[in-house]
């Protein structure tokens, strides 16, 4: 069931602005990928290119070919809002809606959708969602409460309960612990070696030991110069782009001798 | 422990001033109530009127408080002294005319108020007796049906503006249309939905949907800036939240965003209602107005509270006195519904409110 995701030659601009250049690679099904690189580089850019969540900004726009499970997403007859089911995602900063409680939250997506369920059901999408997240003792017994009273980093586990309730095939988390605790990096992490049986992970993140201990696949992205649009430098399994890397420069972002 | 008092640096009185002095914090008051006093006794002496009283008090007190902090808390004080003494000033004076306004309304109005004069029409009344309840029915209808056609039309507008149109040529020359208007004098509206009935249904129709249709084209701007401002104020990333879940963009903006905006909308709404219920002039054009209870708005002339009052006050003669004061009865009725609206306004704000929970 699980998807792999082939991409070839995109390039993504913001209007006229090409923020990412000539990007190819294969995100393995049933696999973790990650992406790494400096800030600026296009790495939430490139991220939000394969759930089609890029062209929601007015302007922007993709050229270049991405293909998942043998169907171009980019091809005209491909509903933007049918990818989305398919390909979830945990963005940057946490977004969980501020008129539904901490319950509510959890199960947007199936409502937002209408999707009729039982009280059982619907209770039981929860308790796992949260646990999964590794929200649920914190907020078990407030369920009812607002989901923006959370702290921050519980806002952002929130959202990754919210984007796994769905139980998409592919999901995207970008940066989805820079605002948690080593303990609830480490429930992530675990949440992300667990969905791997039955999904394909992509996460965006600063931290190069996470990068190595989460990831199958990495990328290194790159600005050739400042102004200049990002690059992917290097594509390779984890363990070779940590220990023997193609790229001098990946070699000196990973050892933090960078510039 | 020696080592953790080691460390404490010994207290230097001077390297830190974080004392200052201060004057009393009831000495606003109390200097309001010296230059109140010395001005009122300086009246009493020299025989001046209560506004020259007044003005010396105030003036008084914009001197001497700032000068008292001067003398002790030093400029900087004494300067904030003296701003926050005119932004009280101005707040005094703004609230002048409203409490006077309200307390005209209540004391003319208050002694004509009885369960007859607001469940009596007009009918056949000439000097004592009779009510309002033909022009408050009248009033409540006319603005319940322009509610009913404005809120669809100013909401769908706002939600293309912000949701669809986006800068767009169409949504800018929208824009520019109902900022225009907004600034539509009363008179205007009234005349264009006369017009408009007169072209359909021929010469001299009067009915109270034409006084709705009127107040509509009041009530669509204000309805269509006040949505369109709270949809802008709804943050992008809740959109892409929703979006993120495979929601279609019809479905976030009726699920998401405009939950979100909800407080601000209806209170946007009510604040337009408040602002159209005491409309006079088009309701004079196109429904006209009479004695008796009409309760079909698509049948004949209807009475609504403000033409009542109008023609009230205008029809003179013999029974003057009693139509004046029924004038009175009937603006504090207006007065009251609107003041009701506004506070609904409020409370539904507060209750539709994104909840923090904090
Ligand atoms: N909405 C936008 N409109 C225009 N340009 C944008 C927009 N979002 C990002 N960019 C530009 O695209 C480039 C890549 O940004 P992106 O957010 O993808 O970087 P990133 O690698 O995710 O950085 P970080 O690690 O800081 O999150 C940057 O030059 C940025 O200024
Ligand atoms: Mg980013």
């Amino acid at each position: 069931m699980a998807t792999s995701i082939d991409i070839s030659d995109l390039n993504i601009y913001y209007g006229d602005f090409l923020a990412v250049e000539g990007v190819g690679m294969t995100i393995r099904a049933r696999s973790v990928t990650a992406f790494i690189g400096p800030s600026g580089c296009g790495k939430s850019t490139f991220l939000r290119s394969l759930n089609r969540m890029h062209e929601v900004i007015p302007g922007a726009r993709v050229e270049g070919k991405v293909v998942v499970d043998g169907q171009s997403l980019y091809d005209p007859s491909v509903d933007p809002v049918a990818v989305r089911r398919q390909i979830g995602m945990v963005f940057q900063r946490p977004n969980p809606f501020p008129t539904m409680s901490i319950y509510e939250n959890v199960l947007a997506g199936n409502r937002l959708n209408s999707k009729r369920m039982k009280k059982a059901e619907a209770d039981d999408i929860v308790e796992r969602s949260l646990r999964g997240a590794n929200l649920w003792t914190e907020v078990k017994d407030r369920l009812g409460k607002p989901g923006m009273g959370l702290s921050g980093g519980q806002q952002q586990r929130l959202c990754i309960a919210r984007a796994i309730a769905v139980e998409p095939q592919v999901l995207l988390m970008d940066e989805p612990c820079s605002a948690l605790d080593p303990i609830s990096t480490a429930a992530i992490e675990d949440l992300i070696h667990e969905l791997k049986s039955d999904y394909t992970i992509v996460i965006v993140t600063h931290n190069m030991q996470q990068a190595a201990r989460v990831s199958d696949d990495t990328g290194f992205f790159n600005l050739k110069a400042a102004g200049e649009p990002g690059h992917l430098v290097e594509f390779n399994a984890t363990s070779k782009v940590f220990s023997n890397p193609d790229d001098p420069s990946t070699e000196a972002y990973i050892s933090g001798r960078f510039g | 422990m020696s080592l953790l008092e080691e460390r404490r640096p010994a207290a230097k009185p001077t390297a830190m001033p974080l004392v200052a002095p201060q004057i009393p914090a009831y000495a606003p008051w109390l200097a309001a109530v010296l230059a109140g006093g010395i001005a009122a006794l300086a009246g009493l002496l020299l025989g001046w009127s209560l506004v020259a009283v007044v003005l010396v008090a105030w003036a008084l007190l914009v001197v001497g408080l700032p000068a008292w902090s001067a003398a002790i808390e030093g400029e900087r004080r004494a300067k904030d002294r003296l701003v926050t003494t005119i932004a009280w000033s101005t707040f005094a004076l703004a609230m002048i005319p409203l409490a006077s306004l309200a307390w005209e309304v209540v004391e003319n109005g208050h002694a004509i108020i009885s369960s007859e004069f607001l469940t009596y029409d007009m009918r056949g009344v000439l000097g004592a007796g009779g009510g309002i309840y033909h022009a408050l029915m009248g009033t409540l209808i006319i603005t319940a049906l322009a509610t009913a056609i404005s809120v669809p039309i100013g909401v769908m507008a706002a939600i293309y503006l912000v949701e669809y149109g986006k800068g767009n040529r169409l949504a800018r020359t929208i824009t520019f249309l109902v900022d225009v208007m907004t600034g539509i004098p009363s008179i205007v509206a009234g005349l264009f939905a006369f017009a408009l009935f007169t072209m359909i249904f021929g010469p001299g129709v009067r009915f109270g949907i034409g006084g709705a249709v009127a107040l509509s084209v009041l009530m669509i701007p204000i309805v269509v800036r006040a949505t369109e401002e709270m949809l802008k104020l709804v943050p992008e990333e809740l959109r892409e939240a929703s979006y993120a879940l495979g929601v279609p963009k019809w479905r976030t903006i009726v699920k998401v965003v405009l939950p979100t905006a909800l407080g601000g909308i209806v209170t946007g709404v009510t604040l337009a209602i408040a602002r159209v219920a005491g409309e006079t002039a088009p309701l004079l054009i196109i429904v006209g107005t009479t004695t008796t209870l009409n309760l079909n708005p698509f049948d004949g002339r209807m009475a609504t509270l403000p033409v009542f009052i109008f023609s009230s006050v205008t029809t003179g003669g013999k029974y003057d006195a009693e139509q004046t004061a029924r004038a009175w009865g009937a603006a504090l009725v207006l007065v009251a519904i609107v003041m009701t609206l506004n506070l609904l306004a409020r409370a539904v704000g507060k209750v539709f409110a994104p909840k923090t929970g904090r």
